[in-house]
């Protein structure tokens, strides 16, 4: 078990040291950096001076080598549009986005699971139907068509929810926080939805795939041949074998969940990470381009790996041939 | 005689398709008595599984139980509402399939599984019940009971799996184990364990045992009686002896023309020509006629009913009108 866990560590750090060099390789095919962060007027020798200053004459594997020496301890250098630091501008907005993100996936998982076993399981009833069809459209519909249909009719027509921003924030530590307010969780409800549909959709669809699969496996008819109750076998037998394969799909889409929150952030300028990158890449700010790309890296990779430890658990096939294979 | 454990008249089981209903059991009728096993042996499609799921109360739409009674210990069960033959299920009567391995569910401990199993029909606690588990798989021959309760169903052979997924069928003290090709799936040399240990619970806790297979060797090392079906009917029951040495009907006597002898005269086994017909496809009169080397024209009309000969009983028009000891 350590020992797969060690290797499954090791292989997450190749694939971040890929993404560095690929981060790192954006600020090389984006134009001189030093045109960036100086005016028309600037000499030559002040050029030069600059570049020295900041390293660019060096060898590229040198300049590499600090740049994910910096990576490593969160120093993504400084913003060419807000002369900050770039660490400091994505803590500050991660929590934004970690929260939207959160609750997308939990709502994601709640109404997909619960829609999806409900249309395994009352197969040919209206409902199941109805919510087959909420599935083709969260799938079909673009998420910024969605988010701007929820503004139109919640906030412009209905005036019930906020049409942007995050609310009311209360500060814990650096950590920013609208889940204490009121209006930090009505202005929360809309992206949630928004950024979480397309997910409900897919846990919804494999959630009623697998079930109707499991439900026909052996060891079903065979819990039924044991009198057991309907209850138990669906939600004691039939559920937990399905959740196996959904909590991979669910784990790996929190990763483009973060991703995905782009769009979302930028319908309703939700102060995140995403919208950070859009202004970013407006800008040609590379540092933030750059960090956001490890930053997502990071994230995807942690998930994977939480995801396959977790997986050990939840099948105790895959434990024992764990900790045989070592 | 005491009145039969199981009781099965005229059952008729009928699958709808989108070619019109097809009928998978016709009138079928047997008896099982207390402590007794009674072999069902046929090809594949014959009806023999179907006659057990129907039984249990498991056959799954499109199927249904179409016409007919099945009676366990003096109580009809064949229209029971669901949830009382759900009470029945692993309570009165016992299941066993064919394949061990896909059984049991994967995700749980094999002791969780009969702890379950036992708690949903006995009202016992949850150390008692595992008390319990531990008996019972002790008594289906699993070594080291008590450690092997905590494993996973991986963790366990083949033939321990059955042994396990055993265990669970007589947990509730069953009236009846219905077993569903339960050595098919085995190696031969656990084939015979299994069968023995079926035998001797069914012998010990006086268990009426229903055992389906294609296997006539199982059969006839662990019936008390046999019943061959062929094509949704029963072509001959009887005991299986009897059945065995003097096969009445014109399929079984093939049937068991084509077990191999050790003692080894060197003569061909012999073969039924043909193959069994389609449930789409049923021949008019005797469903055996267009296979049979003695088929009449009676054969082509009418459906032969089932007719005692002896301590047998035989579906042939060629018994209809010759006196007993001729027959054979």
């Amino acid at each position: 078990m350590l020992a797969f866990t060690l290797r499954r560590a090791i292989q997450a750090i190749g694939v971040m040291i890929a993404v560095g060099v690929i981060a790192f390789s954006m600020f090389r095919f984006a134009g001189d950096p030093v045109n960036q962060m100086v005016g028309m007027d600037t000499s030559g020798a002040e050029r030069a001076a600059i570049r020295k200053s900041l390293g660019l004459d060096d060898p590229v594997i040198v300049q590499f080598g600090r740049y994910v020496g910096n990576a490593a301890q969160f120093k993504f250098g400084v913003s060419y549009q807000f002369r900050l630091p770039v660490s400091r501008l994505l803590m500050e907005r991660m929590p934004a986005t970690l929260e939207l993100a959160i609750c997308a996936t939990i709502f994601a998982m709640v109404s997909g699971i619960l829609m999806g076993v409900y249309s395994a399981l009352r197969r040919d009833t209206w409902l199941a139907h109805f919510f087959q069809a909420v599935s083709l459209i969260g799938i079909s519909l673009p998420t910024f068509l969605i988010g701007i249909l929820l503004i139109y009719l919640f906030s412009v027509t209905l005036g019930w929810l906020p049409s942007f921003g995050r609310g009311e924030v209360v500060h814990i530590g650096w950590w920013t926080t609208g889940l204490l307010t009121l209006s930090g969780l009505k202005a929360l409800i809309m992206p949630s939805i928004t950024l979480g549909l397309f997910q409900m959709t897919l846990i919804m669809r494999l959630v009623r795939a697998e079930m109707l699969e499991v439900m026909r496996t052996d060891y079903i008819r065979f819990a039924r041949a044991r009198g057991l109750t309907t209850r138990a076998i669906h939600f004691g037998h039939a559920l937990r074998n399905t959740l196996v394969p959904v909590i991979t799909v669910a784990g790996l889409q929190f990763g483009s969940v973060i991703a995905f929150a782009i769009i979302t952030e930028t319908v309703f300028q939700w102060p995140g990470m995403g919208l950070l990158f859009v202004q970013a890449v407006q800008n040609v700010d590379i540092p933030i381009m750059a960090a956001y790309l490890m930053m997502v890296s990071l994230i995807f990779v942690t998930i994977n790996l939480v995801v396959d430890i977790l997986y050990t658990i939840v099948d105790p096939r895959l434990r024992s041939t764990v900790s045989r294979a070592h | 005689m005491t009145e039969p454990v199981l009781s099965v008249r005229n059952l008729e089981v009928e699958f709808a398709s989108r070619r019109g209903t097809l009928r998978a059991i016709d009138g079928v009728s047997f008896d099982i008595a207390k402590g007794e096993v009674l072999g069902v042996v046929g090809e594949s499609g014959a009806g023999k599984s179907v006659t057990g799921l129907s039984v249990i109360g498991l056959i799954d739409p499109p199927g249904r139980i179409a016409g007919g009674e099945i009676h366990l210990g003096g109580l009809r069960i064949d229209n029971l509402p669901p949830e009382e033959m759900r009470r029945v299920r692993g309570k009165r009567i016992g299941m066993i399939f064919q394949d061990p391995l896909t059984s049991l569910n994967p995700l749980y401990k094999v002791g969780d599984q009969i702890v379950e199993t036992i708690r949903t029909h006995l009202n016992l606690s949850e150390q008692a019940a595992r008390r319990r588990a531990i008996e019972l798989l002790a008594e289906v021959g699993i070594p080291a009971p008590d450690k092997r309760i905590d494993g996973y169903p991986h963790e366990f052979s083949g033939g321990m799996r059955q042994r396990v997924v055993i265990a669970l069928a007589i947990c509730a003290e069953p009236e009846l184990i219905i077993a569903d090709e339960p050595t098919t799936a085995l190696d031969v040399s656990v084939q015979a364990q299994i069968i023995s240990l079926i035998k001797r619970l069914g012998r010990d806790h006086g268990t009426a045992v229903m055992l389906v297979t294609h296997d006539m060797g199982v059969i006839a090392e662990t019936s008390d009686r046999v019943a061959v079906m062929y094509a949704g009917r029963i072509a001959e029951i009887g005991p299986v002896q009897d059945v065995v040495q003097h096969p009445l009907h014109p399929y079984a006597k093939g049937l068991m023309g084509a077990i191999p002898t050790l003692a080894g005269e060197d003569k061909r086994l012999v073969q039924i020509p043909g193959s069994m017909p389609r449930l789409s496809a049923i021949p008019r009169g005797c469903s055996f006629n267009p296979r049979c080397a003695f088929a009449f024209d009676r054969c082509r009309i009418e459906r032969p009913e089932p007719q005692p000969r002896g301590t047998q009983s035989v579906a042939c028009h060629l018994y209809d009108d010759v006196p007993a000891e001729s027959a054979a």
